[in-house]
């Protein structure tokens, strides 16, 4: 199949206007459907994906503005593969979790399809304002979904993450104008095609002001510290399936823009910035972890983890080597993974009980076995416990930053030390000691629809975690010949000095 | 006695007023058709007014071939962006008229004095565009306006008279501005071509004390200007008198007047610009970007739809200003490129206004649009408020639908010319905007629908004209993607003929 990144954007999108004529009862189904046919093309993509190539492969191009250098251009890589598969899964195993007396259900699933469309189109598209594009028009689906089914400020914290995110992506989108225009400047034609940005070399005070119009752009939506207001107000108001997407794909936009963008385009820029950026991430793993922990709504808890974990992402990203950046892709897809199943978990108790206040439960594990085995298990895996799909990217993260600064890695290492104590905190709050409300005693545990939708997760942490190389080794092969780019485009000696392609490239 | 003067009729190139003479022809067959049978019913009108429009489209469109001709003592000049922007209006004309033909019957239509106005408004904003003379630039202009206030007025509501008296009372203050600019210009240079003017004053420009004979005219020609393009400080008219109108006819009046405006400061000031009159490109910038900051937060507080779509584009007028200041071909290129896509949402988005229009106010005292009236129309009539959500979400400038590709397009014409710091505050003034954009939105998908508000309460209004023209209007909202590489190869050739800017 030749067209199967086209295929893969445009189907779910295809789907979802037809979805507009489906009977409401047969809704879900209908987005059960489409969603797994989405996921299964996701997986054919990956069978026919060729690990041993490290550029961009299934690579389509249709110019769209010839005059003004716009193509629909799509491709993929080692960096992008896992990350499209994991937005299908979570896609589908949202759908599966939806109680099927979601009000509104056709708007649900149609709004979910769309949705899909943007989060496979941005991580597959190598042209810039169709990255934009899709980018932006993720924004759309999301807000309604806040707004319509979330909690009760949900109309406040729907149009906040809007306007936050739209606000940052123009300033990203001067950057972008600006890069094309430099582009035009050294070679005369117009392009957008990231590809062939790769190639422009840049001066320090050129690179300096585009990382920081990207930075607008993608540090809002991963979200950095100070950026991240937003997003205990997302996740606080929106609903189960919301917040599992928001947490597991959309916030990887931004660190996949920092992969796909800053890096290997600004290079020297990027090095430059580390410190700043190693600040703020630590900052931010300190700081929310910190957060987290005095939270008493168990929702909010999984939010402030989730930032604190994005930072860790972060620091592997700016550690400009082989280990650290591969391991804070990985870091994305076990931490789209963990917190998606977090979310889930915390959906299924509100639905049962209607509250998320920690100091409501208590004694759970007793009532519910099952939904307390599971939760400890993603748990485990959110704090980074080894063997779990936690612990391979946040270890590969550490050691990868162990070689910029050891002090940072030092800190930032606490994020597993805090990480569990707040972690453990929940868990010893909600699921052990007495039941605290005799209403309680009557909950049942996970049923067939909810099992259906964790289990799956529940292997891959653990199938990844024990042996995590068939993923491990196409991203490793991506981002060696992502550095290696780098190394070959940076202007300055010690941006080449700061920059460690692993030694198995290097001989 | 004086000597006959001998004019052949060869040298004065009717075909260059061909597509004026069209419309006043038609205007006036229009008038005669009425004196012989009264009553006539207005879908007659309206079908006439449409097939006019259609003939001078054709007939502007076949001058593409003939660029830059003079014609009738040299007065008329068919330069590129004379044709292009000619095609704009008639193309708006016909998406505006069948407007008329709604289930409800509104004043105004019943008389085929509407229709010849309309026709009479056409052939003067040709005049405009299609000179470079002042003179006649002012008499299309006037002839234009004069039409213009009567349609607003012809709407019978004692708020359209107030609106139509506003707006004439600025529009003569505006004339007034613009004849002293012009005259200014003429103790300069000695004459009224613009052409003439130019060289007259690149002669002139080492002269002592020329800059103040500039500011003078040029300033006075920027305040004319500035109130038919609504920028700050002369925007004030804009919401009431957009409010008097009609809906369709205040959204007519966001396009195409802006659109002629456009041409004639283009006209004016980038060639002041490209004379290197430094004050006036920073002057321009500086108020564009007043422009679109405070329409922005002023159109965050309105109670009302249409009162935010008119402060709304003030600040798309504001926003593109910025081209004219920027004065490359590129900007020239944006300016027609943004309101050839504006056009279609802007009036699409107004005539959903218009469809929900009732003959009385029903929600509010005040006003005929409020917000609460939009509240939860996706229960109540879900591809209304698709539809309008698309139009919001496009005038936002989210991409891909149309307004974006205007807007990227500028914003990229701005950073070629050095400005990265406009280009923020441009793309700062787009976030501005998502708010009150996404207001609407948020009304009508995620609040629940007042009580006694029913699909007829909100389709008031409708009948299959409408339906058609939002139906257009939506498919360029959505497709515009594919069409904005054959728009952008158009409207270059037709820039490049012009061979005017830089």
């Amino acid at each position: 199949m030749d067209a199967i990144l086209s295929i893969l954007i445009f189907f779910p999108a295809l789907a979802g206007f037809i979805g507009f004529g489906i009977d409401k009862n047969a809704a879900k189904m209908y987005g059960i459907s489409v969603a797994l046919i989405e996921l299964l093309l996701s997986l054919v993509l990956w069978m026919q994906f060729d690990p041993s190539n490290a550029g961009m492969q299934f690579t389509e191009k249709v110019s769209l503005i010839a005059d003004f250098g716009i193509s629909y251009n799509v491709g993929v890589d080692g960096i992008s593969l896992f990350i499209v598969i994991m937005a299908t899964l979570i896609t589908l195993l949202g759908i599966i979790l939806l109680r099927e007396d979601t009000k509104n259900m056709k708007n649900m699933i149609v709004s979910l399809l769309f949705l899909e469309m943007t989060m496979v189109g941005v991580f597959v598209t190598l042209d810039a304002i169709i990255f934009y594009l899709f980018w932006e028009l993720s924004l759309v689906p999301m807000l309604y979904i806040i707004g319509a089914w979330g909690g009760k400020d949900r109309v406040y914290a729907a149009v906040k993450f809007f306007l936050y995110t739209f606000a940052g992506s123009l300033v990203m989108l001067v950057g972008l104008l600006a890069m094309a225009y430099l582009y035009h400047q050294a070679n005369g034609v117009w392009t957008f095609n990231i590809l062939d940005w790769y190639t422009l070399p840049l001066t320090e005070g050129q690179q300096f002001w585009l990382f920081l119009a990207f930075f607008a752009g993608f540090a809002i939506k991963v979200p950095m510290f100070p950026f991240h207001t937003w997003l205990p107000w997302a996740h606080g108001q929106a609903p189960t399936i919301g917040s599992v997407i928001l947490a597991a794909v959309l916030l990887k936009m931004g660190t996949y823009g920092f992969v796909r963008f800053s890096l290997p385009i600004l290079p020297d820029a990027s090095v430059t910035f580390t410190p700043f950026i190693m600040t703020l991430s630590i900052i931010m793993v300190i700081y929310t972890a910190m957060v987290a922990f005095a939270q008493k709504d168990m929702k909010q808890v999984i939010a402030y983890s989730s930032v604190s974990h994005m930072g860790v992402i972060m620091l592997g990203v700016f550690a400009m080597n082989a280990e650290g950046l591969g391991g804070s892709v990985f870091l994305m897809l076990s931490h789209g993974i963990v917190s998606g199943a977090l979310f889930m978990l915390v959906g299924v108790i509100y639905e049962r009980t209607g509250t998320k206040l920690m100091s409501e439960f208590g004694g759970l594990a007793a009532v519910m076995p099952v939904y307390a085995t599971v939760f400890g298990l993603m748990l485990m895996a959110s704090v980074g416990l080894p063997l779990t799909i936690g612990f391979v990217g946040e270890f590969l993260v550490l050691l990868g930053f162990y070689k910029v600064s050891v002090i940072g890695t030092i800190l930032a290492g606490t994020t597993i030390i805090i990480g569990s104590v707040y972690m453990l905190a929940l868990f010893k709050k909600s699921f052990f000691g007495p039941v605290r409300h005799e209403k309680n005693l009557s909950l049942t545990d996970l049923d067939n629809r909810e099992l259906t939708a964790l289990i799956p997760l529940v292997l891959i942490v653990v199938w990844l975690g024990i042996y995590p190389k068939p993923v491990l080794d196409p991203i490793n092969n991506s981002v060696n010949h992502l550095l290696t780019q780098m190394k070959d485009k940076a202007i300055n000696v010690e941006t080449k000095e700061a920059i460690i392609i692993s030694k198995k490239e290097a001989e | 006695m004086l000597e006959p003067v001998n004019i052949s009729l060869a040298s004065l190139n009717l075909s260059t007023l061909m597509p004026m003479l069209l419309v006043i022809g038609g205007g006036l067959l229009i008038l005669c058709i009425d004196l012989i049978k009264d009553n006539l019913h207005k879908s007659f009108y309206v079908a006439l007014t449409v097939l006019i429009l259609l003939i001078d489209l054709m007939a502007t469109m076949g001058l593409t071939f003939g660029v830059n001709e003079r014609g009738f003592f040299n007065v008329m000049l068919m330069d590129g962006i004379a044709v292009l922007s000619q095609v704009m209006i008639l193309v708006a004309s016909v998406l505006f008229i069948p407007l008329a033909l709604t289930s409800k019957r509104f004043h105004e239509y019943s008389y085929p004095e509407f229709f010849a106005l309309f026709l009479f408004m056409i052939a003067g904003f040709q005049f405009m565009v299609s000179s470079d003379n002042l003179i006649l630039i002012f008499i299309g202009l006037e002839t234009a306006s004069l039409s213009l206030y009567t349609l607003i007025a012809m709407h019978n509501r004692s708020n359209s008279f107030e609106a139509a008296v506003k707006y004439f009372t600025m529009g003569a203050l505006a004339a007034g501005f613009f004849t002293m600019g012009s005259a200014v210009l003429y103790g300069i240079s000695g004459s009224l071509e613009l052409t003439q003017i130019a060289t007259a004053i690149s002669d002139r420009l080492n002269e002592t004390g020329i800059m103040f004979l500039l500011l003078g005219g040029a300033g006075l020609l920027l305040a004319a200007f500035a109130f038919k393009l609504s920028l700050f400080p002369f925007h004030t008219w804009v919401p009431d008198v957009y409010e008097g109108a009609s809906a369709p006819l205040a959204g007519y009046m966001s396009v195409v007047p802006k659109i002629a405006a456009f041409v004639v400061s283009m006209r004016i000031f980038e060639m002041l610009i490209n004379l290197e009159v430094e004050w006036i490109k920073t002057i321009i910038i500086i108020l564009s970007v007043i422009t679109m900051t405070i329409a922005n937060l002023m159109a965050l507080v309105q109670e009302d739809v249409k009162r935010m779509l008119a402060y709304s584009s003030i600040s798309h007028a504001g926003f593109v200003m910025v081209a004219i200041a920027l004065a490359t071909d590129k900007s020239n290129v944006a300016v027609f490129l943004y309101y050839s896509l504006f056009m279609f949402t802007n009036l699409g988005a107004f005539t959903m206004l218009w469809v929900s229009r009732h003959k009385h106010r029903v929600y509010n005292t005040r006003f005929d649009h409020p917000y609460e009236k939009f509240s939860g129309m996706i229960k109540i009539m879900p591809m209304g408020a698709v539809i309008m959500a698309l139009f919001m979400l496009s005038l936002a400038g989210v991409p891909p639908f149309s307004v974006f590709w205007g807007k990227i397009y500028l914003m990229s014409a701005t950073v070629d010319a050095g400005y990265l710091w406009l280009a923020v505050v441009m793309g700062l003034n787009s976030a501005i905007a998502a708010f009150y954009y996404l207001k609407l939105i948020v009304y009508m998908f995620l609040k629940e629908p007042m009580k006694d508000v029913s699909s007829e309460v909100i389709y008031y209004n409708t009948s299959k004209p409408l339906l058609v023209t939002i139906g257009l209007a939506t498919f360029v909202t959505v497709f515009s993607i594919f069409m904005v590489n054959p728009l952008i190869e158009y409207i270059s050739t037709m820039i490049q003929a012009t061979g005017f800017g830089i």
